[in-house]
């Protein structure tokens, strides 16, 4: 009996020892092993196996909108690159990061135990960055955020900032300093408050706003913060009004900046303020949460313009069967390209098609991207981490009607 | 005398007696140092109060759903949060498709009652499907069970609704003939407001009259008192659950509208803050007593729409709007220190003992 099984068991062994001989020697016989000396690792792809690219996006909830559009964008760019790099099949999908720090470090914790993920197009959040960001700059990832406008996470400086990290989305210090020249030199508004929502996106934004605009000679009548889950608005709306402001300036999401939209209108003492965020409440569901008070309301938000972003549109409209319905869409096209011209540039091909990714080599080849012509300007990427060229315009809501309208800078508005 | 005194005072009772003390110490000195420093004027503190009042009707209307049927079950309902929420979840397709079709701009007091109708509609529905699938079956457990039990079904609910019509959230077409706003000697008062404390108020009449004249209202209260000598006395004590459960579902349904009214948006998560804080009120006015439910909610909605204003900006804290759940539950602790049955909550354990 135990003879029997002991004769069984040599006979697996003796049979998956040559069956495993087989497949270890068939690549050596075609070409020199490739051996990974990157400091962090390497990805390796056989030759039929798929590239893997994630992304970390929010695509749930109040902001779906935001991270639905992005993807939109990546779709397009896998479609244009024929669904391949280097003739492997691109492998796309990804994690919720819902736009909330917690959101974030659940994505960023599964993403980041797949070795086989050689960049992630996220976050749509700066919070959802600072809880992911750790994780997949660990895991040895290039990540490129499409959306991500906090000042820290490109600052060396700043414990927020990870290596590997870039971004097509405009820096903050741009936006926040746009938002502050616009309401003062062309609004001719002396004061202003601003409302942030705990958010590291809009916390750092009211800071750069309120920065620039004291510097331009502005009074800051109150800087206060909401909970983003609130609903009632009154008593922070009844605080503001004490200072008299003339505008309001509050860069948080959805839902609560509707209600402040909606609720501003109705506060005494705030009947004529003026009311503006910035791009995470440019959207088409700020429409739908706040209704016709969205009439005046402002945002500020970058302008992609040009005969290559129209042809993209164009794209856009027929495969999706709608407008972009956010500001992303061609940042995260520009982002997915340039990842893909910093894998085809340190990629290591042999010759029966495996590929060969060094993880340093790439964030190297990524950081030295120059001069690459998006659809969103002529990009350069530092190891800092920001790759964008922005113009930041100011765009106004109209009751029924989107895509808001351009209102300045003046000499991008487009006559009919 | 006094040693019988001292031996009843515990030293938890004094250690709790400071606390309450203080809180109400700094409460007090916060409104005082605030309404020196003048920095808002009467029309403001109105406007508050106004919003509060209204904010409070709509607690009121949610919160009798918890009252009445810890009243008849002694349990708490945790799903009613979810029965607020699927009300006006549901009734929001019904406005837009009216706002599309231009019928709520010609007859935006049809359109109303017709929306109005379809959330109670639905409320209603969801909480006797609750009783019957989730409660009923439980009855004769111990009263942990039914507890656990309502915070799966609110957890259910949730999902479901979700499922049905996504995770996004909806906006409530504006109601022109609420938009603007009248003089009130000297001070502008929004009609939406008006209008949700006079519902609020109107509802809460018809239902302190169907408990208190009605047939149905006499054997709910004979339920609550004693369920066996009901059920001995002729009383269908089943039926009589079924619409304690329907009223609550009615007047949340209708809850929701009015709050719709105040705050146009609407999502599957909803209902969770204004539930919580209904059950506070509820717990606030004395739980099982229906004027209790209706008071505790008025003094939890204008706390929290004035409270933060009053009592925080004199201490020189930053953004006290943020704070405005903190002071409500505060206030709970307090009401619980020197008044553990609730503002009216002693009256009820009188009536029955």
């Amino acid at each position: 009996m135990s003879k029997r099984l002991l004769i069984l068991v040599s006979l697996v062994i003796v049979a998956s020892m040559v069956l495993g001989a087989c497949a270890t020697t068939t690549p050596q016989a075609t070409s020199a092993p490739y051996t990974c000396t990157d400091s962090i690792g390497c990805v390796t792809i056989g030759p039929s196996d798929p590239i893997h690219i994630a992304y970390l996006l929010v695509v749930s909830g109040a902001n779906a909108a935001l991270g639905t559009d992005s993807r939109n964008g990546v779709e397009i760019a896998i479609a244009d690159a024929g669904g391949k790099i280097l003739g492997h099949d691109i492998k796309f999908d990804g994690e919720d990061g819902l736009c909330t720090a917690d959101g974030g470090q659940a994505a960023g914790t599964k993403l980041a135990a797949d070795p086989s993920i050689v960049a992630v197009i996220g976050t749509s959040c700066s919070s959802e960055a600072r809880a992911a960001e750790p994780l997949l700059s660990a895991a040895g990832f290039v990540t490129i955020s499409s959306s991500n406008t906090a000042p820290d996470l490109t600052d060396p400086t700043n414990p927020n900032h990870y290596p590997g990290y870039f971004r097509t989305a405009h820096n903050d210090k741009i936006q926040g300093a746009a938002a502050a020249d616009f309401a003062y030199t062309f609004l001719k508004i002396t004061k202003a408050a601003t409302i942030h929502d705990g958010s590291l996106y809009a916390d750092k934004l009211t800071e750069v706003f309120r920065g620039e605009f004291e510097k331009l000679g502005g009074t800051i009548t109150a800087a206060t913060s909401v909970d983003p889950n609130a609903t009632d608005m009154s008593s922070v709306l009844a605080d503001i009004a004490t200072g008299t402001p003339e505008l309001i300036y509050f860069p948080i999401f959805l839902p609560a900046g509707a209600f402040l939209v909606d609720q501003a209108k109705t506060t005494p003492g705030l009947e004529n303020t003026k009311l503006m965020g910035a791009d995470g409440l440019y959207s088409p569901d700020v429409m739908n949460t706040a209704g016709d008070a969205v009439e005046g309301f402002m945002v500020s938000s970058p302008i992609v313009q040009g005969a290559d972003y129209d042809k993209f549109v164009a794209k856009y409209v027929a495969k999706f069967g709608t407008q972009p319905i956010n500001i992303f869409h061609a940042h995260a096209y520009d982002g997915f390209n340039i990842v893909k011209a910093a894998i085809e540039k340190a990629a290591v091909v042999d010759t029966d098609g495996t590929v060969h990714i060094p993880r340093q080599g790439l964030r190297d080849a990524m950081a030295t991207t120059k001069e690459f012509k998006g659809l969103t300007g002529t990009l350069s990427c530092s190891y800092d981490g920001d790759c964008a060229n922005p113009t930041i315009g100011v765009y106004v809501y109209h009751a029924g009607q989107y895509p808001p309208e351009l209102i300045w800078p003046t000499e991008f508005i487009k006559t009919p | 005398m006094l040693r019988t005194l001292r031996q009843r005072i515990t030293l938890t009772d004094i250690f709790i007696w400071v606390i309450g003390l203080s809180i109400a110490g700094i409460v007090i000195w916060g409104t005082i140092s605030t309404l020196q420093q003048g920095r808002y004027s009467g029309s403001s503190w109105l406007d508050l109060t106004i919003k509060g009042l209204a904010l409070g009707g709509v607690y009121a209307l949610i919160a009798m759903g918890y009252t009445m049927v810890y009243g008849i079950l002694k349990m708490i309902n945790f799903a009613h949060s979810e029965v607020f929420m699927s009300g006006p979840f549901t009734a929001v397709f019904v406005a837009l498709g009216f706002s599309k079709s231009g019928f709520l701009d010609r007859q935006p007091v049809i359109s109303l009652i017709i929306i109005t109708i379809v959330s109670a509609a639905v409320s209603t529905l969801i909480a006797v499907l609750l009783e019957r699938i989730a409660y009923r079956p439980l009855r004769s457990a111990p009263r942990l069970v039914p507890l656990i039990t309502a915070i799966g079904a609110s957890f259910f609910l949730q999902y479901v609704f979700r499922g049905l019509y996504g995770s996004g959230s909806y906006g409530y077409p504006a109601i022109k003939i609420f938009e603007q706003s009248v003089t009130f000697a000297g001070i502008q008062v929004h009609k939406t407001q008006i209008a949700v404390i006079i519902g609020a108020i109107v509802m809460m009449v018809v239902l302190y009259g169907i408990v208190q004249w009605t047939k149905i209202g006499k054997a709910m209260r004979a339920v609550s008192e004693d369920k066996e000598a009901a059920e001995l006395m002729g009383i269908n004590v089943d039926r009589i659950i079924v619409f304690t459960f329907a009223m609550g579902g009615a007047s949340a349904g209708i809850g929701g509208i009015l709050y719709t009214l105040l705050f146009p948006v609407v999502n599957f998560y909803m209902g969770f803050f204004p539930g919580i804080k209904a059950f506070t009120a509820a717990v606030l006015g004395g739980i099982g007593n229906v004027p209790g439910a209706f008071l505790g909610s008025i003094i939890l909605g204008l706390l929290e729409s004035v409270g933060p204003n009053l009592f925080l900006t004199g201490l020189g804290i930053p953004s006290p709007s943020q704070l405005k759940d903190a002071i409500a539950f505060v206030v709970l602790v307090l009401i619980l220190i020197f008044r553990p049955t609730g503002i009216l909550g002693e009256r009820i354990s009188q009536d029955k003992a």
